[in-house]
């Protein structure tokens, strides 16, 4: 097999070297691309890397995110760190031991046969024989190719990999300092920019010198369309920035922008067809036809947006970052200020508060860069205010998801057609060598917009697209999609991106197309899909959740089905609500399939932590758009499910130890979402294709 | 306008120089460095900073510094100093009771509060209790199990 075949992470980073380096004191350092955000990925990939190493997993220490020092991979995204970064690192750390145990051979004149590795003691014939890996690997040349070395264990050999070990962050995490939100560097000064309403408005008037006089100490900075300042103090960023706030004025967006909807039922330029197989024209029957809209919703993360920057006098950028991909916003950082991200710009990876894809990390990191450059050779911190952080961040997308099913005379699905209507679903900096970010836009000079920003390809799991394709044998089905550019309100990736709504369309055409059979939703299900893993689990949920269960009278149960980029982690999920005067979710059952379970603690936090984000979104979240701009300017515009709405919720994972590793953080929303919308229509008869299920939404669907 | 203004932390006397109005947030990150406390929404909406003051839970964030002069205020680096804090972080660990962790200290303190008052509490009272505090993660059915545990160390087992 081929390095890239294996993880495109390999080809990039080929050296044993690239990964994994070894302290003169014993200690082990990991060195990943993918960042961690509250997702458990370093702490699977330590117990990945330990395993291969037969070294305990305290001593490791981890490098994550840092372009100068760790390996060049894309950002963490795509629920694609396990599977990519994952692989790697396990190759890795399997052709480390092999070059370290074959210096061991020779200098012990044993066979190789004969070797084995006790928490990085190296043992002959069973005993300890005073080397260590680390003793080791002073002597050994890392920097030779991992491929060929790499030997991994075979699955029925891991022992660490399979078990649940505790995360190894989140202890700080709860009582530390650990976020960069906290750090304070020395000689650090506080800044915020006035953030534009959208990134098509301009600056039009700055009463600079009002500020000036009320602020006297402040470092007042400004460029095209930017107005920022820089302070001793946080306090005194806040009052100066509320000022400046209310001293310049933006010009008007022309023309006036439409409504997103019906922008997007509107679309008429050529679809992009993502699948196609038999003729869905030509099948005859009885045909089903169901429209979903989803509005733009928010990460909405507790922290708001932060980043800290020193631009040197030698004219180099150090960033601190919550960002996804350093990588990519160094490029970025580079196409904005002229410079090499490669080798002038160090982005460095700090944790944040949960970010669940592209919010507003790298627009802060754009802002900090921008007023340290003013200063130079002072670290500037900038943190976003909660309003920024609503209205500045790109937002998940909104989308319009057209489903239609036939079904034949033999009771079975003779088509489906799916059509997903939306903004792109990943605009993130570094791309095609433009910044994508929307401040960029208003430098003077201004950066060129990305001309054409293009959805995430299939190939990359598709983004308006994701999850539209049926993972049910049909003979007939057609897919397309087609994308609205150049819109004020700026979108990117977040949690799943297309999949969510597309599943809720197509889940809810399924059962809206069992019941028209005149067939239990489960058994239609199993009877359409040849696919046996995904088979097992809608009926092993079912059986979770005691189906049929109660039907009508105001509650019910709903399943959906799906599996993450038709080519990633399964996952059936069973709801089951009761509805009032608003949706009440009583249980939620969860059976996941990921293959190999690296550490099925973690899955299962990620699956229910989803859950409950896919059900907050299904329920109750929607961005306010005014014209060209975000409205919602905080929690209270923007509420999301609270503790005493929380279901009780079980998850069930089928450990599948002979089958590759996938990714998990986001094969549950999608599924969670539609699971709810079905659980609603067997509950109150009604098809709510219009999210969120609020108490209004409801309440017209029922007036209706 | 700056002045001295003077309050206990964690046991410790301390004074800060600072404007009165600056909210208590800012005062025990910046210029205590108490750096746990957590930054969130600034308007008391999400419950991140909470702190105790005088054993009640209070926003930081909207809090003026001036409203703690001369009272006791615990934060979460003094977490660990009862039983009571060292029962709900052993069960926040124990139940992985996080994901990116950023609501954590607000929500440990405001635990700490509600299981000093309130003796073998349902599920659904630890609920309620926490409805100030908001996690975006998802970490929520973990967090109730873990407080749940908590108080059941706590009383010896004996809660419902």
């Amino acid at each position: 097999m081929s390095a890239q075949t294996i993880s495109p992470s390999l080809t990039d980073n080929p050296l044993c070297s690239d990964w994994l380096t070894f302290e003169a004191d014993g200690r082990v350092t990991l060195k990943t691309g993918k960042v961690e955000i509250g997702q458990g990925i370093l702490t699977a990939l330590v117990q990945i890397a330990a395993d291969e190493l037969d070294i305990s997993p305290d001593r490791f220490d981890v490098i994550s995110g840092h372009t100068a020092l760790g390996p060049v991979e894309a950002g963490t995204s795509s629920s694609l760190s396990i599977e990519v970064s994952g692989k790697a690192i396990r190759h890795a750390a399997s052709a480390v031991r092999k070059l370290l145990l074959t210096e061991a051979g020779t200098l012990l004149q044993a066979e190789m046969s004969n070797l084995s590795v006790v928490d990085g003691a190296v043992h002959v014939g069973g005993r300890d024989s005073s080397l260590t890996l680390s003793s080791l690997a002073s002597s050994v040349d890392l920097g030779q190719s991992v491929m060929e070395f790499a030997s991994p264990k075979q699955p029925g050999e891991r022992r660490l990999v399979g078990t649940s070990m505790p995360r190894i962050d989140l202890l700080h995490k709860a009582v530390g300092e650990h976020f960069i939100q906290n750090i304070a560097l020395p000689g650090m000064r506080h800044g915020r920019i006035v953030q534009p309403p959208s990134g098509v408005r301009r600056l039009v008037t700055f009463d600079e010198a009002a500020l000036a006089s009320k602020f006297p100490d402040v470092t007042i900075v400004r460029n095209g369309s930017i107005v920022g300042v820089i302070a001793e103090t946080e306090a005194v960023v806040i009052k100066a920035i509320e000022l400046a706030a209310k001293l310049v004025t933006w010009n008007e967006p022309e023309p006036p922008p439409k409504n997103i909807f019906g922008t997007l039922r509107a679309l008429d330029n050529a679809p992009e067809v993502t699948a196609d197989k038999g003729d869905v024209a030509a099948v005859t029957g009885k045909k089903i036809s169901l429209t979903v809209t989803k509005p733009y919703i928010a990460h909405a993360s507790i922290a708001p947006s932060c980043a800290i920057a020193t631009w040197t006098a030698s004219d180099k950028i150090e960033v601190l970052s919550h960002t996804q991909s350093p990588h990519g916003l160094a490029d970025g950082l580079g196409v904005v200020f002229g410079l090499d991200g490669m080798n002038d710009i160090t982005v460095i990876h700090k944790p944040g508060a949960g970010t669940y894809g592209h919010s507003g990390q790298d627009d802060a990191a754009l802002d900090a860069v921008l007023l340290a450059k003013s200063v130079p050779g002072v670290p500037v911190r900038v943190l976003w205010s909660r309003a920024d952080d609503f209205q500045s961040s790109p937002a998940g997308c909104a989308m319009v998801v057209h489903a239609e099913g036939v079904l034949g005379d033999d009771g079975r699905i003779a088509s489906i057609s799916m059509e997903s209507l939306s903004q792109p679903h990943a605009q993130r900096p570094g791309r095609g060598g433009f910044a994508e970010m929307t401040n960029a836009a208003l430098l003077d000079p201004p950066l060129p917009v990305t001309p054409v920003s293009a959805d995430v390809p299939p190939a990359r799991g598709g983004g308006a697209d994701r999850n539209a394709t049926p993972l049910y044998a049909i003979p007939n089905v057609h897919v397309q999609k087609r994308i609205l550019q150049k819109w004020p309100v700026r979108t990117s990736a977040l949690r799943g991106l297309g999949g969510y709504a597309n599943l809720y369309a197509l889940e809810g055409l399924m059962d809206e197309l069992a019941e028209a059979a005149g067939q239990c939703p489960v058994a239609f299900r199993v009877a359409h899909l040849e696919d046996k893993r995904a088979a097992y689990l809608i009926e092993r949920v079912a059986e979770m959740a005691g189906w049929p269960g109660p039907s009508g009278e105001g509650e019910a149960i709903g399943v959906a089905v799906s599996q993450y980029k038709n080519k990633s982690a399964y996952s059936a999920v069973a709801v089951r609500v009761r509805l009032d005067e608003e949706v009440r979710l009583l249980n939620v059952y969860a059976a996941v399939d990921s293959g190999e379970a690296v550490n099925p603690d973690g899955i299962r936090n990620q699956i229910e932590g989803s859950i409950i984000q896919a059900a907050s979104w299904t329920l109750k979240e929607a961005l306010a758009i005014d014209g060209d701009r975000i409205a919602t300017d905080g929690w209270d515009a923007y509420p999301i499910l609270k503790f005493s709405e929380i279901p009780e919720i079980e998850v069930e994972l089928v450990d599948r130890p002979e089958l590759p590793s996938l990714g998990v953080g986001e094969t549950a929303v999608g599924t969670t979402g539609a699971a709810i919308g079905n659980a609603v229509k067997r509950a109150i008869g009604l098809r709510l294709l219009d999210l969120p299920l609020t108490r209004d939404a409801i309440q017209a669907a029922i007036n209706k | 306008m700056a002045t001295e203004i003077e309050f206990e932390v964690n046991g410790g006397r301390q004074r800060v120089k600072e404007d009165g109005a600056t909210p208590l947030l800012l005062a025990l990150r910046n210029n205590l460095e108490l750096r746990g406390t957590r930054h969130g929404c600034a308007t008391g909406n999400c419950g991140a900073c909470a702190v105790l003051v005088e054993g009640r839970p209070v926003t930081s964030c909207n809090t003026p510094v001036e409203a703690v002069a001369g009272l006791t205020v615990e934060t979460i680096e003094g977490f660990e100093r009862d039983a009571v804090g060292k029962a709900l972080l052993g069960a926040f660990m124990n139940e992985q009771a996080g994901q990116c962790g950023y609501c954590l200290a607000g929500i440990l303190i405001r635990a700490k509060a509600f299981l000093v008052n309130t003796k073998s509490p349902s599920r659904a009272d630890i609920a309620e209790a926490l409805d100030d505090h908001l996690c975006r993660c998802g970490a929520h059915h973990r967090i109730l199990t873990a407080i749940e545990r908590a108080a059941n160390e706590l009383s010896g087992g004996q809660a419902a």
